[in-house]
C-alpha cells in the first residue's frame, strides 16, 4: 500500500527498449533517513531505473510516486524535492565551477554565492571555484557535481555512479556525506557497483542482468 | 520533519527569474565563444560578397538578385548555429539538469532559442547593411530588408529549435536539420526576399512584412511546444 510516509515508491516498473525488456517489474520503497544501495552488472537496468524513477523516463507499466502522488502529475513540486546527478558531471566546460552551480542550482532555489562557497569548500573543490570546468580533472568535475548535489538541498539525492572518478579521499568523503544526509531524514538511491562503505545501515536492492 | 521540508523551506524561483537566469548563461557561454559566435556572420559576409564577384557588375542585374541572394545567405548562415542550440546540452548532461530543474522545460526551451537568435539573427541583422551596400540595394531599401530579416530569423529559429530538438540524440543530426528545416523555411524565403525586392523597386513591401509577421506569430505561439514534446522524445 502507498502511504503519504514512504517517500518514493516506485511499483512494478517494466520498461522496454527496443525488444529489450530492460526493467521486469521492479518495485522499491524508500522512507525518510534510508539508502538503497542499487547494484548489479552492466546492463541490468541500474541507470534506467534511476531515470524511472527522476521521471526523466516514463515506464511502460507501473507507477513511481512521491509522498502519496505520481511524479508525473506533481513534477514541479517533486523536481523541487530531487537532486539528480548523472554519470555526467553535466558541466559546461566555458563557465567557472561557481557559475555552473549558480545557473543550476539557481533554478530550483535562491542561493547566494557564500552558500555555493561554502558547498564547494565542503567538498574540496574551493579553490577551482573561479576556473573554467574544463581545465578541471576527472575527479575534480565529480567533486563539482557533488556540490551541486548539496547546494540544491534537497531531501531526495538520486545518484548514479557517483563514486567513478573519485580518489580514496574523495570516495571517503562521499560516503560521509551520504551517511550525514541519510542520518538528518535524507533519502538516497545510490546506482554503484561496488560497495559504499558506509557505517550506518544501507539496503540493497540487486538487479539481476 | 516531513520529507519534503529540510530545514527552512526552500525559496521557490519565480518563472521570470528562472528565464532570465537561462538567458544570461546561455549568453555568457555564447561570448565566452567568440569563434562559435562569429563564424556564420563571417560566412554570411563572405557568401554574399562572392555573388558581385561571380556575376557582371552590371548594377541592375545585381540589385535584381540581390534579395535572394541576401535570404539564401541568411538562411544557410542562420542552419550553421542551429545544430548546437541543445546538442552541447544533450551530449554532457546539462539537458537532464535542465529537465529535472523544477521549472518548465517549456520556459528553458523559450529562453534558449531567444538567446540563440540574439547571437545569431540579431546580429545577421545589424551587419545586413554592409551586405545591402555591397550588393547595391539601395539605402531607401535597408528598413524593410532588416525588419524582414529580423522576423524571417527569429521563425528560423523556431523552426530550427523543433529541428534541433528531434535531431538532437542522432550521432551526424545536421544534414537532416537542414533537411527538416529548409522546406518549412520556403515561405520566409519567398516573402522575405519578396519584401525587400518590394522595397527596392519602391512598391509596397508591407503586405510581405504582415504575412512575415503572421508566419513568426504563429512559430512564436506554437513552437516552443513543439520544440519541447520533441526534446521530451529525445531525453527517454
Amino acid at each position: 500500500m502507498t502511504t503519504a510516509a514512504d517517500g518514493l515508491c516506485v511499483e512494478k516498473v517494466h520498461v522496454w527498449r527496443g525488444d529489450r525488456h530492460v526493467l521486469r517489474g521492479v518495485s522499491l520503497t524508500l522512507g525518510e533517513g534510508e539508502l538503497l544501495h542499487v547494484s548489479g552488472p552492466n546492463g541490468s537496468g541500474k541507470t534506467t531505473l534511476l531515470r524511472v524513477a527522476s521521471g526523466l523516463l516514463r515506464p511502460e507499466q507501473g507507477t513511481v510516486t512521491w509522498l502519496g502522488r505520481s511524479i508525473a502529475a506533481a513534477s514541479a513540486e517533486f523536481q523541487t524535492a530531487l537532486a539528480y546527478a548523472s554519470h555526467e558531471p553535466a558541466l559546461k566546460g566555458d563557465l567557472t565551477a561557481l557559475e555552473n552551480l549558480r545557473f543550476m542550482v539557481g533554478l530550483k532555489r535562491r542561493v547566494t554565492t557564500a552558500e555555493l562557497h561554502a558547498s564547494l569548500e565542503r567538498t574540496g573543490v574551493a579553490p577551482c571555484a573561479d576556473l573554467p570546468a574544463r581545465v578541471l580533472s576527472a575527479g575534480q568535475r565529480r567533486r563539482v557535481a557533488l556540490a551541486r548535489v548539496l547546494a540544491f538541498r534537497a531531501p531526495l539525492w538520486l545518484l548514479d555512479e557517483p563514486y567513478s572518478n573519485l580518489d580514496a579521499a574523495g570516495a571517503a568523503l562521499l560516503s560521509a556525506l551520504l551517511e550525514e544526509h541519510v542520518a538528518t531524514g535524507g533519502l538516497a538511491l545510490v546506482v554503484a557497483h561496488h560497495d559504499l562503505q558506509i557505517g550506518s545501515a544501507t539496503r540493497r536492492l540487486g538487479l539481476a542482468p | 520533519m516531513t520529507v519534503g521540508s529540510r530545514g527552512e523551506a526552500p525559496v521557490l524561483v519565480g518563472l521570470g527569474e528562472a528565464f532570465g537566469l537561462v538567458l544570461r548563461r546561455e549568453l555568457r557561454l555564447s561570448f565566452r565563444r567568440p569563434d562559435q559566435l562569429l563564424q556564420p556572420l563571417v560566412f554570411f559576409l563572405i557568401v554574399t560578397t562572392l555573388f558581385p564577384l561571380g556575376l557582371s557588375v552590371q548594377l541592375s542585374l545585381l540589385r535584381e538578385m540581390a534579395p535572394g541572394v541576401l535570404w539564401v545567405a541568411a538562411l544557410l548562415s542562420s542552419l550553421l548555429s542551429l545544430d548546437s542550440l541543445f546538442k552541447s546540452d544533450a551530449d554532457d548532461g546539462t539537458l537532464e539538469q535542465l529537465a529535472l530543474s523544477g521549472q518548465s522545460l517549456t520556459l528553458i526551451v523559450v529562453a534558449k532559442t531567444l538567446a540563440h537568435w540574439l547571437v545569431s539573427g540579431a546580429a545577421l541583422v545589424l551587419v545586413s547593411p554592409l551586405v545591402g551596400t555591397a550588393l547595391a540595394i539601395p539605402t531607401a531599401a535597408f528598413a524593410t530588408m532588416m525588419g524582414s530579416l529580423a522576423l524571417g530569423t527569429l521563425t528560423l529559429s523556431w523552426l530550427g529549435a523543433i529541428g534541433a530538438g528531434l535531431t538532437v540524440g542522432l550521432k551526424r543530426g545536421n544534414v537532416l536539420l537542414s533537411l527538416i528545416v529548409l522546406p518549412l523555411a520556403m515561405p520566409l524565403l519567398i516573402f522575405g526576399a519578396g519584401a525587400t525586392d518590394r522595397a527596392i523597386s519602391g512598391t509596397g513591401a508591407l503586405g510581405a512584412l504582415y504575412l512575415l509577421a503572421a508566419l513568426c506569430v504563429l512559430t512564436c505561439t506554437l513552437a516552443p511546444f513543439a520544440a519541447t514534446a520533441a526534446l521530451r522524445i529525445t531525453l527517454e
